[in-house]
């Protein structure tokens, strides 16, 4: 990681939070402001775009129709990808995907996929040939921190906000209807990610933070209170007791936030 | 998963390779086991077979990825085409691109980086057969390796998961719990800091059932230390009575 802050502020970071306190004025539990935009891309079957302080992630949802994978015949099919674009920070570079963006995507799509918020079933339209493929592309437009609790955000989002096109099977073909339903949600996990810096926990670090932060632990959680799915990341570690502080915090802000968007 | 499916735990708790709920699956580790890397370690973790070999502290390659205050870590977690069922392409894919930036950041709490800077430790972890938990098994593996290489560590890394199949909360579980249980945890874990270094979770689990699979993968890591710990003191009191 390269770094475009000081010794000097990296070094007040960690000081403010040994006092409990942060750049930004806020507490170590607090997130910052969230605004959530929805169908903002016409063309795509869904869309929306997350403001996270000043972090910016939009995420586009394609339907498109495909063969189901071989062991689930009557589901359809759910991809994630990520693109770390270098409209949104110095640091970002054109190309193929790294292992950053690679592990945004995948700690995405496991909060989806194992929370099976999505009705698979639903999806599909002929058992064992043809099923609905759902392509969940999350664009990073700027970078300030968290970027895996606001794709994660986005990306829920835009699948609410994602419509199929009606079809009807005809003498074994696919035959497109007028008009959309929508897509089958049937939950609404949320993620949240705690970051270690001079060995306390705090939530939805910016840019800067990270740079100190030795380690992060992201939760994605369930209406009912259950955990689907978690990631550790970061060189640094985490006691054991830590971990299930980071459990607590995590269901704590996943039910604050379900109380703001009614999820 | 679904009604049909055959329990994977019997009346008794026995689990359908035998094993009660808190057993691992046998382990075999060695230590020095390839000549041309600077350390390297083998492991059977049940029919998982995997090699891992540490070099370095060398070179960076390519070198505009060289820290000037501290050592660049580099762990490709790689599987052999023959390693799985279905022939898995060479290439790497998104998941191994994923496990390896994992694995690396389990090891790297173990690591003293800031004392060599400007160089970089590489290890290869080649997955021979994998029959689930190989993140995990490739993490003891790799610590060993880098162990025998002789770079200096806080302590050892081990690996290994705990899950809930059917309605028990298990210890390491192989591919077929993996594939049809409720959930798998891997966990990383260095005993004598008591930290851990990697957690990852898929599945579904409540809270405490969350605890309880963390205490029992941290478990399983400490009975498989102390095997980490044999298997080195295997190589060199070897080496020790030669000299004698």
């Amino acid at each position: 990681m390269s770094s475009l802050v000081t010794k000097v502020r990296l070094k007040q970071i960690e000081q403010l939070i040994e006092q409990g306190k942060r750049l930004d004025d806020r507490g170590l539990l607090d997130t910052r402001e969230i605004k959530i935009e929805q169908g903002i891309i016409e063309k795509a079957e869904g869309s929306a775009r997350v403001f996270l302080g000043k972090t910016q992630v939009l995420v586009g949802v394609k339907v498109a129709t495909g063969e189901p994978f071989p062991d689930t015949p009557n589901e359809g099919v759910l991809t994630v990808n990520a693109e770390l674009v270098p409209i949104a920070s110095p640091n970002f570079e054109p190309g193929p995907p790294d292992e950053n963006s690679i592990e945004l995507a995948r700690v995405v799509d496991r909060g989806i996929r194992e929370s099976k918020c999505i009705d698979n079933e639903k999806l599909c339209i002929e058992p064992g040939k043809k099923v609905f493929v759902v392509f969940v592309d999350v664009y990073v437009l700027n970078h300030d921190g968290n970027l895996i609790d606001a794709a994660a955000l986005a990306a829920m989002a835009a699948l609410i906000n994602t419509k199929m096109p009606n079809f009807e099977i005809k003498d074994g073909e696919l035959k497109i209807k007028q008009g959309y339903t929508p897509l089958p949600i049937k939950g609404h996990p949320i993620t949240v990610t705690t970051g270690k810096i001079s060995n306390r926990l705090i939530v939805d670090p910016i840019a800067e933070e990270e740079q100190v932060m030795d380690s992060r632990i992201t939760f994605a959680t369930k209406e009912n209170g259950t955990i689907c799915a978690i990631q550790k990341g970061g060189s640094g570690y985490f006691s054991p007791q830590q971990i299930l502080e980071a459990s607590k915090i995590a269901l704590n802000k996943a039910a604050e936030l379900r109380k703001k968007l009614d999820w | 998963m679904n009604e049909k499916q055959e329990k994977l735990i019997d009346k008794k708790g026995i689990r359908l390779d035998g094993r009660k709920a808190d057993e691992l699956r046998p382990l075999k580790l060695q230590v020095g086991v390839l000549s041309n890397a600077d350390g390297s370690a083998y492991i059977e973790h049940g029919k998982n077979k995997i090699l891992a070999a540490a070099f370095g502290p060398r070179e960076v390659h390519p070198k505009h990825l060289m820290q000037a205050d501290r050592m660049v870590l580099k762990v490709r977690y790689h599987m052999a085409p023959f390693s799985v069922q279905e022939r898995k392409s060479p290439a790497p894919s998104r998941r191994e691109v994923e496990l390896s930036k994992v694995i690396k950041e389990s090891l790297e709490p173990a690591l003293f980086l800031e004392l060599y800077p400007r160089t970089g430790v590489d290890v290869f972890v080649e997955v021979l057969q994998a029959d689930g938990g190989t993140r995990c098994a490739a993490i003891t593996a790799a610590a060993l390796a880098i162990a025998d290489s002789g770079v200096p560590m806080r302590d050892l890394v081990v690996g290994c998961a705990a899950g809930k199949v059917d309605d028990t909360v298990v210890l390491d579980l192989y591919d077929a719990e993996d594939k049809l249980g409720v959930a798998d945890v891997p966990v990383a874990y260095m005993p004598s800091l008591n930290a851990i270094t990697l957690l990852q979770m898929d599945g579904i689990l409540d809270p405490e059932e969350f605890e309880k699979a963390v205490n029992m993968a941290m478990d399983g890591c400490k009975k498989i230390y102390e095997m980490q710990k044999e298997a080195l003191k295997t190589k060199y009191m070897v080496v020790k009575e030669v000299e004698e």
